[in-house]
Formats: structure tokens, C-alpha cells, sequence
């Protein structure tokens, strides 16, 4: 280890003069789970960042080739803990593929209803996190960070709710969903969204107004539409790169082409373009979640007969990717089924993985405080990161 | 660019038959020495300029075969292609190409033992430096006991 970080430094022409290697993490209130960078800095200004990643690491896919088809999506939302539905969903959509199961029209609703409450959630987590790192330009910060985490709580609440539990669901399972709506749940959720709806101006006239804030975000950490689909950065940050592409609307699932929503795009590919996009957001994942309640049809939930025994699963031989179109961006499953109650193979592309990758090329040339807004603008989440 | 197009330029310049339609192409059995030259097209001719993954599947006595997707987002259009390496698991590295295939090619590398030739830091990313073994080969069992633990 030792070795080879002393090499890097030789590589990064550390003459020992005007040069500075900083250590920053893997302890870091900003960087939001563990994760370790080691900068190099001229003055202040950071010429070469390396990254250490890894201490969450749990080999998810080792232990999807362990778990079968019934036990996997309940430990699949301890991926991306944040947004634990989208990941759980990525997995059973690729088991559904392969085996070519339908899914009832509810499931499917239910399906779109759960992802776009929890892309809700995980953008309340990512603005009050980032806006409490940039706490200095925001008047001590805490109070965008406490008003986002109230109203997250309506909709982990919700989730307690539905499924039981507030932050790893177990929700979705090949063929549909575990759970149906309970009683008065439809009118809890259409009160909630309606509150947020209103907060998020709330929040946007905090911010927007804010020219500490705005020269924070604006024209730091600029990501070209080029560099972002070379490194294959999904979410609001390919979006914030002015590139148009949601899997939602190019490559659908569940039912997403029945509701009406825009994809926001924005071209600065900075810190604030990111900040615009997932902004927007917030607001046609409102839009959706109030069409699936008005059109929500009734019907079975699950095309499987309940579950009764953990091998009852089997998925034919084949292969197949699913993708799915998380907070963070495309959260994809490629599996390889051999016909048994477990799969062969299970890759994750996990969204963060991909997103945190973009760091080593944008962050040299900022200042350190820099890379506190630059991190929080790219909203990893470690869990998906390490896997 | 469409997918059938896609399909016949690949089959015109690889003599290989891409399988699937529209955003899920994929071309099986492309040879190792091949694989640079094809992601390059791919990049250039085919505009998959979106990098989505880099992984690998151990098939035991059949080797381990690179799986790699990259998509035209602007046209829809995605390729999965995959390459079986000989029994010393060496593949080219795809870093020249796709920025992205760094932490990929590094994670595979870390998980499957696959070296990666041309890639300029190939060292384990998710597990620590000293760790033994490559835990996603099939031979590798998952209560593997490790050290401190050994």
C-alpha cells in the first residue's frame, strides 16, 4: 500500500518544494459515507486527486450468486441505501426479462408510485446534505438541511406505512410487488406530495436568492457532455451535462409511458445545472406520483402465487440487462440465469460507482473547499459505490 | 444510426452476427485481439459514446469471457460485447478509449484476476491492496476464510 502511494507521488512530480499531499477522509463529514481522497495541491489548488475506495465493500454480487431469486431483492436494497427501491427493482425487472414474466397493470403502478416517492426522498437527503456542506454560504446551513429532513420523514413514513419499514423495503418481487395500499394510504400520499410541492419553492427561493450559494455552484466543477458519457455518469449529471437521456422515457419500464412528465436538461454541466436538474425533478416526480393515484387500476399485484418456500423462484437459462432509472441515476442488473432457483452471475452498475468515477477528472484545478460542493453535487451514495 | 444498421456495419468490418434488437445488441465471441479495434469503431462509426459497464463471468473450464456495454444515447442503440480470454485471463484495456473503463477495468481486475494490458494503474479498488484471491471466480468459496480471521 505504502508502496504504491509513494510511487503515484513520484509519478505526480511531488519535488517536495511547492507541493502538498493532503489526505482528506476517509472520515469526512462532506463526503457523505466513507471514502478517502488523497490530493495533491499546489498552494490550494488541487493538480492531482486519487481516490480510495472500497470500506463498504460486502461483494453483493458474490452473494446474489448465494441467494435466490426470492431471497435477493430484500438484500438488494442495501445497495443504494438511500433509494432502496430502485435498486431492488432493477434486479427483479432483469429476473422478469429472462423468464419473461408479465406483470399485472397495479404492480406496474405500484411500481412507478414507490420509485417516484423514493427519488423524492433521496433528493430531500442529497439538497440537505450538500446545502449543510456548504454550510458557510448559507447562513450556518442547518436549517435547508433540517427543513429537507422533515419532509423526507413524510415519505419514509409513507414507506412505514406500506411496506413496514423506513429505509430497506423488500417491496418488489419477481412478478410484482409484496405489497398492495393499505387503507387511507392514497389520500395520506396525495396530502404529503401536495406539502412538498409547496416546501420546494420554499427551498428554491432559499437558495436561488442566495449569492454565496450561487457562486459556490455556478461554473465549479463543470463536466463536458463529451467527458460524461465517456465515463458513463448517469442521473442529473448526465442531464446537467446537456445530455437528454432518462431511462424512463428511452428505454421504458413499468408503465412509465402512460403518465405525462418532462426530463429536465440543462447545459452548464456545473455544480447548479446538477442542482437545476434534480430541482425540477422533484417536481414531475410530483406530477407522476398524482397521475399513478388518479389512474391507479385495480387488479391482482403479483401475476406469482404467494411465496411460500425460498427456492419456489426459478428463472429459465439466458441472460439479460435491466435498467432502471434511480435518484442517482441508471441502476442496472445484468444477470445470467442457468435455470436454477439462483443466478449464475449478477453484475451491478451501480450508479454511484460510475458517478464518483467523474472525480479525478474534474476536481483538478478547483480549490479544496471546492471539492466539498463538487462532491455533494455528484450525490454518491457508498453503499452503492463499494457494493 | 439504427440498430439494423448497426448490425450490418459490424457484420461488414467483424463478420459477426450481433444478436437482440434495438438497445440490446450483442455481439458474442469477438477474439481478444480484436476488442480495442472494436470498441473504437463502436465509439466512432457506431457513436456509442456512453460507456455503461465493464464486468466478467467465470464459465470454470470454459475460461473467463469480458463482457463490456457501451450505447449510442442519442440514437438508441446498445451493444454488449463479449470476448473469452485464454487461460492467463489477459485482456486489452478499453482506458484509451473510454475514460470510464479506469474503476471498471480495476474492479474486474480486483474481483476476477483479469489483467488488463495498456490499463496505466491496475491495482485492486474495492478490496485492500494485500488481499488474496479474486473473489468472484467460481472457484473461490464464499466462506473463504481471510486473514486476520485465518
Amino acid at each position: 500500500m505504502a508502496d504504491l502511494e509513494a510511487r503515484k507521488v513520484i509519478e505526480l512530480g511531488y519535488g517536495g518544494n511547492e507541493r502538498l499531499v493532503m489526505n482528506m477522509g476517509p472520515q469526512h463529514p462532506s463526503a457523505h459515507g466513507v471514502f478517502r481522497m488523497i490530493l495533491t495541491l499546489e498552494g490550494e489548488t488541487i493538480v492531482a486527486m486519487d481516490s480510495v475506495i472500497g470500506y463498504l465493500h460486502r461483494c453483493h454480487e458474490k452473494l446474489g450468486e448465494t441467494l435466490t431469486y426470492a431471497q435477493y431483492p430484500s438484500i438488494a436494497s442495501k445497495t443504494d441505501y438511500v433509494a432502496a427501491m430502485t435498486s431492488e427493482l432493477a434486479y427483479v425487472l432483469a429476473a422478469e426479462k429472462i423468464g419473461k414474466i408479465e406483470v399485472p397493470k397495479r404492480a406496474q403502478y405500484l411500481r412507478v408510485l414507490v420509485g417516484e416517492l423514493q427519488r423524492i426522498a433521496s433528493h430531500c437527503l442529497w439538497l440537505g446534505t450538500w446545502c449543510l456542506d456548504m454550510g458557510g454560504a448559507l447562513g450556518g446551513g442547518a436549517t435547508v438541511f433540517l427543513y429537507c429532513f422533515r419532509e423526507r420523514e413524510m415519505v419514509l413514513d409513507l414507506f412505514e406505512a406500506l411496506t413496514g419499514a423506513r429505509l430497506l423495503y423488500g417491496f418488489h418481487q419477481v412478478g410484482g410487488t409484496r405489497y398492495d395500499l393499505p387503507e387511507g394510504w392514497a389520500k395520506h400520499c396525495r396530502e404529503t406530495v401536495d406539502h412538498i410541492d409547496r416546501r420546494i419553492d420554499e427551498y428554491e427561493s432559499m437558495l436561488e436568492a442566495n449569492t454565496p450559494f450561487l457562486v459556490r455552484s455556478q461554473g465549479v466543477g463543470v463536466i463536458s457532455r463529451e467527458l460524461a458519457q465517456e465515463v458513463g455518469v448517469a442521473g442529473p449529471l448526465l442531464r446537467g451535462s446537456d445530455v437528454d437521456f432518462d431511462a424512463r422515457r428511452d428505454d421504458p419500464y413499468s408503465s412509465y409511458p402512460d403518465f405525462d412528465f418532462k426530463i429536465p436538461v440543462e447545459a452548464a454541466g456545473d455544480c447548479y445545472a446538477r442542482y437545476r436538474v434534480r430541482m425540477q425533478e422533484f417536481r414531475e416526480s410530483i406530477k407522476i406520483v398524482r397521475q399513478v393515484l388518479d389512474g391507479l387500476p385495480a387488479g391482482p399485484i403479483s401475476s406469482r402465487p404467494g411465496l411460500k418456500s425460498v427456492g419456489q423462484v426459478r428463472i429459465p437459462k439466458g441472460e439479460a440487462y435491466a435498467r432502471v432509472e434511480g435518484p442517482r441515476g441508471e441502476v442496472g442488473c445484468y444477470l445470467i440465469a442457468d435455470g436454477g432457483p439462483k443466478p449464475y452471475r449478477m453484475k451491478w452498475r451501480g450508479a454511484s460507482f460510475s458517478n464518483l468515477s467523474i472525480l479525478p477528472h474534474i476536481v483538478p484545478g478547483h480549490k479544496v473547499a471546492d471539492v466539498v460542493a463538487i462532491m455533494g453535487s455528484v450525490d454518491p451514495v457508498f453503499g452503492e459505490v463499494d457494493r | 444510426m439504427t440498430p439494423d444498421r448497426a448490425t450490418s456495419l459490424i457484420q461488414e468490418r467483424f463478420g459477426l452476427q450481433a444478436a437482440g434488437a434495438g438497445r440490446s445488441l450483442t455481439l458474442e465471441q469477438l477474439p481478444p485481439e480484436r476488442w480495442v479495434e472494436f470498441f473504437a469503431f463502436a465509439k466512432d462509426t457506431l457513436g456509442c459514446r456512453f460507456f455503461s459497464f465493464l464486468t466478467a463471468v467465470d464459465w470454470k473450464e470454459q475460461g473467463l469471457e469480458v463482457v463490456c456495454r457501451v450505447e449510442n444515447l442519442d440514437d438508441g442503440v446498445g451493444i454488449a460485447a463479449k470476448t473469452r480470454l485464454g487461460a492467463e485471463a489477459r485482456c486489452p484495456s478499453l482506458t484509451a478509449i473510454y475514460r470510464g473503463a479506469d474503476w471498471m477495468e480495476r474492479e474486474c481486475y480486483d474481483m476476477f484476476g483479469v489483467r488488463f494490458d495498456g490499463h496505466p494503474d491496475l491495482r485492486r479498488i474495492l478490496l485492500s491492496q494485500d488481499w488474496e484471491g479474486h473473489p468472484l471466480r467460481k472457484d473461490y468459496a464464499i466462506d473463504t476464510p481471510h486473514a486476520p480471521y485465518r
